[in-house]
This record gives C-alpha cells, sequence and structure tokens, in this order.
C-alpha cells in the first residue's frame, strides 16, 4: 500500500501549518512544548475547532427527525461530515457507519457479523502487533462462540510473515482476519492488499485497524481489499467521541443491528421491528453530531494537505529519527529499520532507564513522549520488554522538534549515569 | 539538582538492598502497576507478628524498584498491625520527596504487596487516588493507561 511519491510536497509550509494548531503554543517551563504524542491523540487545527464551536453557536439541533430550519442545517453539516471522512478513504459515503472509536467499531463487527458467521471450532486470526482494541473483543468472541483465537507472529524486524498466514489459512478454519494496518508500536506498515487477497482466496473475511493508518497516509479501502475498516477521529486531528466503521455494503446490509433505539429502525410493531437502511441501521439514537462535523473538518484539512504530501513529511521526520536515536549509545530501536516500511513513528528501549522515567525525564524538557504497553501487552511479552518509549509524529512535527528529544534522551542518560 | 531522581533514589535503583527471594518464607504477595507494567512481589519472613525478614523482586521504573528498596530495612521489626497502618505518608517520608499523581502508584507497589502479604488486601495503600479521586489525578492516571 505504499503509494507514496517523491515529488509529493506540502502546499504550505510547515511553520504555516504549525500556526494552525493553537495547542503547539504551550510553553511549560519556559520551553515550547514538543508533541511527539500523536499515535495517541493528535492535536486539532483551528479550523476543526472552529466548526465545532460554530455548530453549537450557529446550527444546533438534533438531526433526523425534525422540519425546522435548524434541524436542516445540523443534518446537512453532520451528513456533510460523513461524506468528507468517506471520501478521505475512497468510500461510498453510506459504507461509512459512524461509530464512537475505533474500538467500538471492532466491537459492531464482533457483535453482528462475528456472531453469526464464526461458529465452535472456528479461527480468528490475528497479529502479535495488534492493539488491545483488535484483540479483547475477539477474545470474549471466541470465548463465547467456543472458536480459537490465533496470532500471527511477528519477525524480529517487526514484521508479519505471508509464508506462516498461508500455513494458519490452508488449515481451513479461519473465518475472519483482523489485523492492523500501520502498528501503534512498531511503526510496521502490513501488506494489506496482499493479506486480503490471500484471506478471500481462502474463504475467511479480513477486519483492518485502520486506526493509525488513515491519519498519516492515503488509504483507499478498496484497494485495501478488506471486508471491514476501522478507524477514528481523534488520532486523524478530529474530536474524540467519533470513529469509523467501513463495511461493504453488501455486507452491512446482510448484518443483524448492533444496538437497538431511535434512529435505526423502519417500524416498530408491539413485538418486533424492522430496520433501517445502511449506515441508520447501526447507529441507534442522538449521534455525536458535533463529531461528526469536526472529523469531517479535519478530513478536509487533510484533503486540502494532501496524504501524499503528508506522508512524505512525517517520513522525512520519521527517517530522521531513526537514524538520530538508534546513533545513541544503549539504544535499541523497535520495529523496522528502513522509514520507507514504517509510519511515523520510533519504539525504543534505553539499556537502564525505565521508559517511564524516560518520559519523565523528557517531559522536563516540555518533549511529550509515550511510555508504556501501548495497549499492545502480547507483543511486549514478544519483544522482551515491560514497555516502550515511543515519540510519534504529524505533519506539524519538524526535525528540530527531534533535536530537542534527542537532547531530552541526553539528558535523561546523563542523570542515570546511562 | 533533579529532585526525584536524586543519588539516593538512583543508588536504590541500581543497587536494590533486600532484593531476592527468601527460601523459608511465611508470606508472599506480588502484583503489578497496570499503568507502566512495574512488577514487584514480596516473601516476608515473621517471629511472631513481626517482620523478621524480606526480600522484595521485580522489574520496574527507578521510582518502584528505589521505593521498595528504601522502605525494606524501615519495614523490618515492624508488626502487622503497624503494616497495616502504613500509607502514602510512609512511603513519601522515607524517599524523602512527595509523588505526583501519575508516579504515586509507582512508589506505592511495594508498600502495597508488603500489606497484600500480611493483611491478605489487594487494595491499594490509603492515600492513593483510587480512594478519594481529585478530579484532575483521575484524569491525568487514565490519560497514562
Amino acid at each position: 500500500m505504499e503509494v507514496t511519491t517523491a515529488q509529493a510536497a506540502l502546499p504550505r509550509s510547515v511553520e504555516e501549518i504549525r500556526a494552525d494548531f493553537p495547542i503547539l503554543e504551550r510553553e511549560f517551563g519556559g520551553k515550547r512544548v514538543v508533541y511527539l504524542d500523536n499515535a495517541a491523540t493528535a492535536q486539532k487545527p483551528a479550523s476543526v475547532i472552529e466548526a465545532i464551536d460554530s455548530y453549537y453557536r450557529r446550527s444546533n439541533a438534533n438531526v433526523h427527525r425534525s422540519m425546522h430550519e435548524l434541524a436542516a442545517e445540523a443534518e446537512h453539516l453532520y451528513e456533510g461530515g460523513r461524506a468528507k471522512v468517506a471520501g478521505l478513504v475512497g468510500a461510498p459515503a453510506r459504507e461509512v457507519v459512524f461509530v464512537r472509536n475505533a474500538t467500538e467499531a471492532i466491537n459492531l463487527v464482533r457483535y453482528t457479523w462475528a456472531r453469526e458467521h464464526v461458529g465452535a471450532g472456528d479461527v480468528v486470526l490475528i497479529s502479535e502487533m495488534e492493539h488491545h482494541s483488535n484483540i479483547v473483543p475477539w477474545q470474549l468472541l471466541c470465548e463465547e462462540k467456543g472458536a480459537r483465537l490465533e496470532y500471527l507472529r511477528v519477525d524480529g524486524q517487526g514484521r508479519l510473515d505471508l509464508a506462516e498466514l498461508d500455513e494458519r489459512l490452508a488449515a481451513g478454519r479461519v473465518r475472519l482476519v483482523a489485523v492492523t494496518h500501520v502498528s501503534n508500536v512498531l511503526g510496521t506498515i502490513n501488506p494489506v492488499a496482499e493479506i486480503s487477497e490471500r484471506a478471500h482466496a481462502a474463504g475467511a473475511l479480513v477486519l483492518l485497524d485502520g486506526a493509525q493508518a488513515v491519519p498519516q497516509m492515503p488509504v483507499d479501502v478498496n484497494e485495501t481489499g478488506a471486508d471491514f475498516y476501522a478507524f477514528t477521529g481523534h488520532k486523524m486531528l478530529g474530536p474524540t467521541g467519533i470513529g469509523v466503521l467501513w463495511g461493504r455494503r453488501e455486507l452491512l446490509e446482510e448484518m443483524p443491528p448492533f444496538l437497538g433505539g431511535g434512529s435505526m429502525i423502519k417500524a416498530v410493531e408491539d413485538q418486533h421491528s424492522t430496520w433501517a437502511t445502511v449506515p441508520a441501521k447501526f447507529e441507534a439514537g442522538t449521534p455525536a453530531i458535533a463529531e461528526g462535523v469536526g472529523v469531517g473538518a479535519a478530513a478536509d484539512y487533510l484533503q486540502a494537505l494532501g496524504m501524499d504530501a503528508v506522508r512524505e513529511h512525517e517520513r522525512e521526520v520519521t527517517a530522521y529519527a531513526l537514524e538520530r536515536i538508534a546513533a545513541l549509545d544503549g539504544v535499541t530501536v523497535h520495529g523496522p529499520g528502513d522509514a520507507a516500511e514504517r509510519g511515523s513513528l520510533v519504539s525504543f528501549s534505553v539499556e537502564g532507564i525505565h521508559p517511564h522515567d524516560l518520559a519523565e525525564l523528557c517531559n522536563r524538557e516540555a518533549v511529550a513522549i509515550r511510555a508504556g504497553h501501548h495497549c499492545a501487552q502480547p507483543l511486549m511479552r514478544r519483544l522482551g520488554v515491560p514497555a516502550t518509549a515511543r515519540a510519534s509524529f504529524a505533519v506539524y512535527n519538524t526535525t528540530e522538534e527531534v533535536d530537542r528529544l534527542v537532547f531530552a534522551l541526553e539528558s535523561a542518560k546523563r542523570v542515570f549515569g546511562a | 539538582m533533579d529532585q526525584l531522581y536524586r543519588e539516593f533514589i538512583l543508588d536504590h535503583y541500581k543497587n536494590p538492598r533486600n532484593f531476592g527471594d527468601l527460601e523459608q518464607r511465611d508470606a508472599e504477595f506480588a502484583d503489578t502497576n497496570p499503568l507502566c507494567g512495574d512488577e514487584m512481589g514480596v516473601h516476608i519472613k515473621l517471629e511472631g507478628d513481626r517482620i523478621a525478614d524480606l526480600r522484595f523482586h521485580g522489574q520496574g521504573c527507578a521510582i518502584s524498584q528505589a521505593t521498595a528498596s528504601i522502605i525494606s530495612d524501615e519495614l523490618k521489626g515492624k508488626t502487622v498491625s503497624e503494616v497495616a497502618q502504613l500509607d502514602r505518608r510512609f512511603v513519601a517520608e522515607e524517599i524523602g520527596i512527595e509523588l505526583s499523581p501519575t508516579r504515586l502508584k509507582c512508589g506505592l507497589l511495594s508498600l502495597k504487596v508488603v500489606q497484600g502479604a500480611l493483611l491478605g488486601t489487594d487494595e491499594w495503600p490509603s492515600g492513593t487516588p483510587d480512594e478519594d479521586p481529585d478530579a484532575a489525578d483521575v484524569a491525568r492516571l487514565r490519560n497514562e493507561i
């Protein structure tokens, strides 16, 4: 899925882009914040904040049910948000289901499609590099159904092995392959089109966790070959509280509803109901309207920059960070060594310094990194570490900020004599 | 001079006292700190209701490991009911600094496992944000997970 072109350049300077993000002005202890925790959540441009503010100030009403002008405006803005997000990932708007986050998107599939199609003795195949959001729902399903959860191994370079995938599929019981598009710990960009092709040939469906991929690279859900694609608004410069499940339309139409309630019905009889069309069938209750508007503004913002250019900029910053961090004594970088094969993050361990101490000492320099298991405990066990430190980049990060990180890491090493 | 990572703490982190196993023990307990994955276990030998000897074992951040080392000698000789009274103030006095909400569980994990071994409790020592949470503490702690 690597579609970066060498020429892709941002239409504006990074300095101008940074000026769109008010929070980047924050200082701690007289030092400008260096925000390198984008894989956890990204900062929001003023256009997103203003879209939400304007929605509440000018257009607030409930959607899908009233005849008045404000309701029409709210509906127009909310459905416009859906269309913009759909456009960002090459999907028709009616295949885009709004949920709370990527976790809920995956759980939706677990409670609907998977409950009907995964039975006793069947296999759900995931990988060792999954986020807990793509592990725990399948553990629960397998417990309920008497199915088996199997893990594709991660090799020493942080990659999945397609030959192992073929072996597992050949055993004949795999009903679903659920893997991440881009790893939130290793940064690995998985060969999702190849995975989909092989899974489909073996009669299995494919769910991709795109929470990390959508914010940082061009994604076309059709090119991934997946049947379901889950992602979230807040990592793609949008608000929290809104996520997306994309699904192939014929699958969404066949699936039973998820939550029952208002908005998801066609007609309610005393003893049973019929369902609204997709995607409304999966969206019970008043939705996160302002968040839908906000995530649409985020999609607009990314489209205006161009996802090829976003990817290229982040690849450059990541390559620089890989080079500088790997050059430090006693540092182990996890995941692929080549920035072309990885997303915009670097996870690492420093000998003699626990990642939590490292993050605290970076914080003294106003450098925000993540330390912990990154909601990927099986992967931590596979890597043989209790936790890692992680610096993750967005379109507004610069190589100068990487220098600030390296300075902070060197200070931490001095404190610990490491 | 860094208040948290001063030589006293770093020395206990790098050269922990009373770490290892006790072949003959009357009580033991182990737990983890879900925030950063610190692991800590303890073996305790009693004489009557007094701690005669103890050994910690585990891995994790400097604060969790150093605190175990620092409090280990102080715990020897204490009775079970004395241990039951210990809370975050004891830890703060021993390590000489009040821990921030994000590091409090790192510092309290060793006391938690000792209380777990002797009292059979799985609760965090009193004074942790879990018990009487300040909204800001909860927000910060949740953010860490």
